[in-house]
């Protein structure tokens, strides 16, 4: 058993740029087991909060708990962090890239590994560089699952791929999600068919958080579906 | 199973509504096993929270039970079928009658039409749209 039944407790954290405050007091507290949406328009903060607490960025005040932990190496061990932008050797092969991440780390699972390649369609060796947006999103999307991490951060991977593989990422996280001794947060700008994924969500705007809760509890109290309220929110 | 998640009903009482709709056509009977959690969960591409939820509140409803071991199942309660089906029926008849209304039909002529469609669908006739 570990110390702490949150998975992720966030306080009061902020985050300033040399033109920009990207942060400005973010609190959230992520219970074990739960999926959650970090929802807002592109620049409203969500890849600098997933960032600060994958221990990629320093923030400038406030609090992260990972399980319980500080920042700190013990608290990044338990992080799969997948960030938007492209990490990916084009030159190597969709095996090679696997291989090469087992390496890196100790929770990697290759039979979840093989399972997922073959869920996700993906020819392992076809080379990087061949590969659609939307294949390779796949292919990242992989990287996290076939750990056994508690805390997984996926950060927009659902942006600019085609809905096939949009359909598919979604069904492979709810298929290796392993319920409570996993917890993730997803960022997204176009919340369209994903809303189902999440059991809570929060909407960032412009670094500060304006709604956040249940899924279903904000459906109930507004008679609204999530997308309906992000795009009421972010008109 | 197939349900359109874009309302703004939680998705957990669209789930049991699905269930509760097959129960009452007949395409779920008493004693059918229906899939794991996980299993629907994945196949209806939602949060296994949500299912668990909607499997929660359908064992205390009386429409499904668990056997340890075993799985989930239907349970063999008519006046849930008969409930459902008269539920789904007001609601048909409802949205007919509103219809309707909205088309100016006076009550007469609604049922006189209702009817003739009856008598005309019943002889399998064709009958051409205006």
């Amino acid at each position: 058993m570990r110390a702490s039944e949150q998975a992720l407790v966030v306080r009061d954290l902020r985050k300033r740029y040399p033109k920009v405050e990207a942060l400005k007091g973010v609190s959230i507290a992520l219970p074990k087991g739960e999926i959650w949406g970090l929802l807002g328009p592109n620049g409203s903060g969500k890849s600098t909060l997933l960032k600060c607490v994958a221990g990629l960025l320093q923030p400038d005040g406030g609090e992260i708990e990972v399980l319980g932990l500080p920042p700190s190496r013990e608290a990044k061990a338990e992080i799969a962090f997948v960030p938007e932008v492209d990490t990916l050797y084009r030159w190597m092969t969709v095996r090679q890239v696997l291989d090469f991440t087992a390496a890196f780390y100790q929770d990697w699972q290759e039979e979840t590994a093989g399972e997922l390649l073959e869920f996700m369609r993906l020819d392992p060796e076809a080379k990087v560089s061949s590969l659609s947006k939307g294949m390779r999103a796949r292919l990242k999307l992989i990287l996290a699952l076939a750990r056994t991490a508690p805390l997984i951060l996926l950060d927009e991977p659902f942006s600019g791929i085609d809905p096939s593989s949009r359909d598919r990422i979604v069904e492979g996280i709810i298929r290796q999600f392993k319920g409570e001794e996993q917890t993730m947060i997803i960022s997204t700008h176009a919340v369209g068919d994903t809303e189902q994924l999440f059991d809570a969500v929060v909407f960032l705007d412009e670094g500060t958080i304006n709604l956040q809760g249940n899924a279903e509890d904000l459906r109930t109290r507004w008679g609204k579906s999530i997308n309906d309220l992000f795009k009421e929110v972010f008109a | 199973m197939n349900i359109d998640f874009s309302t703004s009903i939680p998705i957990y009482l669209q789930i049991i509504e699905e269930f509760k709709r097959q129960i009452a056509t007949g395409a779920l009977k008493p004693g059918d096993k229906v899939p794991s959690q996980r299993e629907l969960a994945a196949q209806l591409k939602v949060n296994a929270n949500t299912v668990q939820r909607a499997y929660r509140e359908m064992e205390i409803l009386g429409l499904v039970e668990t056997l340890r071991g075993q799985g989930t199942f239907i349970r063999q309660v008519q006046e849930i079928v008969e409930e459902t089906r008269s539920e789904m029926l007001t609601d048909l008849v409802d949205d007919f009658v509103r219809s309707m209304q909205a088309l100016g039909l006076s009550r007469e002529k609604t049922l006189e039409l209702v009817g003739v469609r009856f008598q005309e669908l019943q002889s399998g006739k064709e009958v051409e749209e205006k």
